[in-house]
């Protein structure tokens, strides 16, 4: 059972940047509705893309550093790192299917 | 999972939770489906403050989590899924949703509504980037910056008051040259030394380098133009329905909306809707959960009949 994984600044880089898999990270705040929406269908493609793609979660309240880094100024924003580069940008809350376009994109 | 109920309600904000409230207590096998997460577009609002019984107001996304638990402890069952079509096959209409197809005797519309675009050059580009639709989600990375709210409405001033405890500065641009805003929050915007505001102006184009950096306004009487400096424009001029699932099932205006009766029936028996999708709603929470209790009890009477 794959589960999105809890990041912060400080291992920001070992967890994503020199990831072998590109991960997918979702900066958000507890007081942000819609990333309270993008959770679940999180999950669910931990799950779903366990093996291929990495989930990762990042408080931006806890985690200022990271989020500044790759300016974002909205949540939720997910980005979508490959061999350490940010190569997918989503601002906002998606459905499920469009979440899985990107991340399929991304895998071809 | 069971696939047959009674009734399908799509959409959980105030409108179908309180139609799924008095469907369930009417004891009719009763479906929300919900595409993110139950309480709708009040769960954004920090504070609620006009829905009666709560003397001091309450959060937007407690208001919702309490009639979804109220819901469902008379037998409400909820899923999260998108509806992407209703089928109508004979009485019975199928909802066809990315989780599977439901079927039913009636459906209640309570989809709601979403905040509309300006529609102008830079908005898309920098949406994410100084751009925001979400004030209680976005306010924080705006720390002692100026800030501009586009719109006059009671949503463009609470998220203005809102913007207050964290922006330096923030400037209100609005079309005309008075808020349509209720006049409780007029009184708080005014009294508030942080809240500057642009009357009979409008957005032109928002313009950056890799974030927003100004906005190029016009007079709407004068035509002289103007830029703003600003690192942040929050959207706030209205709202759009969330019919497009509908198209080719229900007949719309041309913005969108549903046209329904005083008892909820739109021009399909057996399908109502309730709540902001509804033409000329008032777009409050208790006329959307007025509707959706409407809709529920003719729903339970089309059923018996």
């Amino acid at each position: 059972m794959s589960e999105p994984i809890t990041i912060d600044d400080s291992n920001f880089d070992q967890v994503v940047l020199q990831a072998e898999m590109p991960v997918l990270v979702d900066f958000w705040a507890p007081w942000c509705r819609p990333c309270l929406m993008v959770a679940p269908i999180l999950d669910e493609l931990a799950e779903e893309y366990s093996g291929r793609v990495n989930i990762a979660r990042l408080n931006v309240d806890q985690s200022p550093k990271a989020a500044a880094k790759y300016s974002v100024m909205a949540i939720p924003t997910m980005l979508i790192f490959k061999e350490g580069k940010p190569v997918s940008n989503i601002v906002g809350f998606r459905p499920k299917a469009e979440l899985k376009r990107s991340l399929d994109a991304v895998l071809d | 999972m069971n696939n047959e109920y009674e009734v399908v309600i799509i959409g959980g904000g105030p409108a179908g939770l309180a139609a799924g409230l008095y469907a369930s207590r009417a004891r009719l096998n009763s479906l929300l489906i919900e595409k993110g997460l139950v309480g709708g577009q009040i769960a954004d609002a920090e504070l609620v403050e006009n829905y009666p019984g709560f003397v001091d107001g309450v959060s937007g996304l407690e208001l919702g989590q309490l009639m979804h638990q109220q819901a469902t402890k008379y037998g409400l069952n909820t899923i999260i899924a998108e509806v992407t079509s209703i089928e109508l096959q004979g009485e019975k209409k199928v909802v066809m949703t990315t989780k599977g197809n439901f079927t039913t005797k009636a459906v209640i519309i309570t989809s709601g509504s979403e905040r509309r675009k300006l529609g102008i050059p830079g908005e898309d580009k920098f949406t994410g980037r100084g751009v925001s639709y979400c004030a209680t989600c976005d306010a924080f990375f705006f720390k002692e910056q100026p800030v501009a709210v586009v719109g006059g409405g009671n949503a463009a001033i609470t998220e203005a008051l809102y913007l207050t405890k964290f922006a330096a500065k923030v400037i209100v641009i609005h079309r005309r040259e008075q808020l349509r805003a209720t006049r409780i929050l007029q009184e708080k915007a005014f009294s508030e030394p942080k809240i500057e505001f642009l009357w009979n102006t409008v957005v032109e184009e928002i313009e950056g380098d890799d974030k927003v950096k100004q906005l190029k306004l016009r007079q709407v009487k004068t035509s002289e133009k103007t830029t703003l400096d600003v690192s942040g424009v929050f959207v706030a001029i209205g709202l759009t329905p969330g019919t497009g699932f509908l198209r080719g099932v229900l007949p719309l205006d041309a913005a969108g909306y549903i046209a329904t009766n005083d008892r909820m029936e739109t021009e399909i028996p057996g399908i109502f809707a309730a709540g902001d999708i509804r033409l000329n709603s008032a777009r409050q929470v208790i006329t959307a959960a007025g509707d959706g209790a409407t809709a529920a009890i003719y729903a339970e009477k089309f059923i018996s009949e």
